[in-house]
């Protein structure tokens, strides 16, 4: 066994036994501390397993945007009233019933994988020359799988319209409430003034990057999401108003722009999402630049949850 | 690469992991939690610093020696100021542990 099988093995029982504590944790809040923890270490697994790209979007929106997501969650359900009664046995049983029927068809299905796997790795990368980019991750999400991962987009999209719909019918098109006490920490006001700036510029960096490296859209969106919480949670800016119309512009954009080149393939390239060839480089790097804002923009919001105000109030 | 530079990498590194091992240490024995924070900031701190500082003749370029450079500049902003935060958290909580 060589030193780095050691640390392999040694991660994976890290992972392992962070995921536990996080199931067996009592406290909501220390519970999400351990997802997070759980997050940034599966980062590490997949840096490990070779795969970059996978390990900035864990560490960004597995591990960062949706740790935010649940701390929020939890300290707006602890505000709540707690429950008359404790959920009941069969509730329990239930819940872990389907749990272990989840985890038994994952296990059966990485267990029965053949060995070794079947891989269009080779097939992705003959191709690459054709779409212009060097990273064939990108070529695979944007060009080979372009209509997937537009579906993908329209879900987000969906998931805050789920969000917003389940606010009171008054603060239709109002405000959600501030990110933060209204006399937030004066460091955490420094770093969102230090570090939003250059927050931005490595967000976009990485989306430039993603053609050739290890990097992309959802990476580079999701830093941008990041800082724009920052600044929300610092009440340097405010939570817009969800009826405000360039809101919901940029929040479609992503999809829509893909949408939109895709339905223009036909004429461009001659097929349903196709891209003209020498010219497929260009055109994806401009689908990819609408899908960072898009991303930017779906990630905070969902944080900020559902209006709670009036516009301007 | 020359056996100086070499030496001075491993060097730097080690004495990094042991600033990393020292904070870990002091994480789990300090009495309360404000100690507890002093000892993590200064694994961020020096820990990190050093390893950047022993990994740097081995970046390749300047660019990437750069990026190293930035990368613990940001690493000591958002660890000083989440060091700020829980801190004033805990005063205004005023909680013993």
């Amino acid at each position: 066994m060589t030193l780095f099988d050691a640390l392999d093995l040694a991660l994976a029982a890290i992972v392992l036994g962070v995921a536990a504590w996080t199931i067996a944790a009592r406290e909501m809040f220390s519970a999400v501390v351990g997802y997070v923890a759980y997050g940034l270490l599966l980062a590490i697994v997949w840096v490990r397993l070779y795969a970059p790209d996978v390990a900035l979007t864990e560490a960004s929106i597995g591990s960062g945007v949706t740790g935010v997501l649940l701390v929020a969650a939890s300290t707006r359900l602890r505000r709540l009233p707690a429950p008359d009664a404790p959920p009941g046995a069969a509730l329990k049983i239930a819940a872990a019933l389907l749990s272990v029927l989840v985890t038994g068809v994952l296990a059966t299905a990485v267990l029965y994988l053949p060995n070794p796997a079947a891989s269009l790795a080779p097939e992705a990368d003959r191709h690459l020359a054709a779409t212009g980019l060097g990273n064939a991750v990108t070529a695979v999400l944007i060009a080979y799988r372009s209509f997937d991962t537009m579906l993908e987009k329209v879900v987000l999209v969906l998931a805050v319209v789920g969000v917003w719909s389940v606010a009171p019918e008054r603060f239709w098109g109002g405000q959600p409430a501030p990110l933060g006490p209204a006399a937030p920490d004066a460091a955490l006001v420094f770093l969102a003034r230090i570090l939003a700036p250059i927050g931005v510029v490595i967000g976009v960096q990485m989306f430039w990057v993603g053609a050739d490296d290890p990097g992309g859209a959802f990476q580079g969106g999701a830093i941008l999401a990041a800082m724009w919480i920052i600044v929300m949670m610092a009440r340097l800016t405010e939570p817009p108003p969800i009826g405000s119309g360039w809101l919901r512009l940029a929040l479609i954009s992503g999809p829509a722009v893909f949408l939109l080149v895709g339905v223009a393939g036909p004429y461009m390239a001659g097929s349903f999402f196709g891209y003209p060839v020498g010219f497929a480089k260009p055109l994806i790097l401009f689908v990819e630049a609408f899908m960072v804002l898009s991303i930017g923009v779906t990630l905070p919001l969902l944080v900020a949850g559902p209006p709670s105000r009036e516009a301007g109030q | 690469m020359s056996l100086a530079l070499t030496l001075f990498s491993a060097l730097a590194i080690a004495a990094g992991v042991f600033f990393f091992l020292a904070g870990t240490v002091a994480l789990l024995r300090f009495p309360d939690s404000l100690s507890r924070l002093h000892a993590l900031t200064k694994a961020d701190n020096l820990g990190l610093g050093l390893v950047v500082l022993g990994l740097l003749p081995r970046a390749g370029s300047p660019l990437a020696g750069l990026k190293l450079i930035v990368l613990w500049a940001l690493v000591q902003l958002s660890s000083a100021t989440v060091a700020q935060l829980i801190g004033a958290a805990l005063r205004r909580q005023d909680v013993p542990e």
